[in-house]
């Protein structure tokens, strides 16, 4: 049951912001995000400065967590693409390798028809670079500097 | 596990608050963020019922600013104690790098308190892991009401393992800080321990 840890290198990560903003356009979208299944986010695009994204993110991860525990119950594999329709934003989301969520926030200006077209497509591409980032996982490069970390410094942080 | 940016120098710890329903683990979130100056902080997210009660979870997004070079979050949730939201439950707890256990220390919550321990046992057991070698702190709420256990009886119940423990009063903040600083250092030694 234990995951395997998502460890974003710049190789990739410029990638995957290239496909993220080539959707964002081809799409014609508003915001476009990529998000992990536990919430954190990855990637972003369009039109966020007044967004709160991180809360967005997180609520998203969620929403497909348990959009998947309704499939369990239903004994479906899960529902890959998700769509909400509200009176001004839509959303789309779709699971990339079920271990990413991609979501598309969009309007009037574009057709949700072509936005699962391009969503369906970007899917297919980040499918491709995660797949050569868990190739990746295990290889040394990244020093994380823990272990100088003390208690005393932890204290500190929070006595500020 | 941390989520990590090796581009952006970032790392992203999840922490979970668990315990049972009306422990007091929404209050230890909200203190937590209201209080927060240590860094930046995200919005709180709340998805309570009409009851007060949460229904999935709460959300509230810390940064730390930068520790050993990198830019240090941690995101907290609490997920809804209820016996009847364990399917949500397991769902919140999956990828938590750290949790805090919440007790309710009046004597009426007993079972409860048990009940939510043996749940959190068999979804640590479930990841392979047990409560001594999982980042995991534990805090006897509600200190200040009358007819409470004593922290004894409670460390028989819900803290066998012996893992780091506090007496707390959620609402007025006594011990939350502390808590939450005990698991911070515990989820730090445990990627310290990984290298």
């Amino acid at each position: 049951m234990a995951e395997q840890q998502l460890v974003m290198y710049e190789e990739e990560f410029v990638q995957i912001q290239a496909v993220v903003d080539r959707l964002l356009r081809d799409a014609m979208a508003k915001v476009v995000m990529l998000v992990d299944m536990n919430g954190q986010l990855i990637a972003q695009s369009g039109e966020t400065d007044h967004l709160d994204v991180v809360g967005l993110a997180v609520l998203t991860a969620g929403n497909v967590a348990a959009t998947g525990g309704i499939a369990r119950i239903l004994r479906e594999n899960g529902f890959a693409i998700q769509f909400h329709e509200g009176e001004k934003a839509n959303i789309y989301t779709f699971l990339v390798s079920n271990r990413l969520i991609l979501e598309v926030v969009f309007d009037a200006r574009t057709s949700p028809g072509l936005v699962r077209l391009r969503l369906k497509k970007a899917g297919e591409a980040l499918a491709v670079i995660l797949e050569a980032l868990s190739r990746k996982q295990n290889q040394p490069g990244f020093d994380l500097h823990f272990e100088g970390i003390t208690d005393e410094d932890i204290d500190n942080l929070f006595n500020d | 596990m941390p989520h990590i940016n090796v581009m952006t120098r970032e790392i992203s710890f999840k922490v979970v608050y668990c315990g049972p329903g009306l422990c007091g683990k929404t209050t230890n979130l909200r203190y937590i963020h209201e209080h927060w100056n240590a860094g930046h902080k995200g919005k709180m997210i709340e998805l309570p019922t009409e009851t007060e009660r949460t229904l999935f979870f709460d959300f509230a997004p810390l940064d730390f600013g930068e520790i050993g070079g990198l830019k240090t979050r941690f995101q907290l949730f609490t997920v809804p104690g209820q016996v009847f939201y364990r399917e949500t439950r397991q769902l919140v707890l999956k990828g938590a790098d750290g949790i805090v256990f919440v007790a309710d220390s009046q004597y009426p919550r007993m079972d409860s308190n048990e009940e939510a321990y043996y749940e959190l046992k068999e979804h640590l057991q479930g990841l392979g892991r047990t409560l001594e070698d999982f980042p995991l702190v534990v805090q006897y709420n509600k200190r200040d009401l009358p007819a409470v256990a004593t922290v004894e009886e409670l460390r028989e119940l819900v803290n066998k393992s012996g893992v780091p423990d506090f007496e707390a009063v959620a609402s007025t903040g006594q011990n939350v800080f502390e808590t939450f600083k005990a698991l911070v250092k515990l989820v730090l030694a445990e990627l310290r321990k990984k290298k």
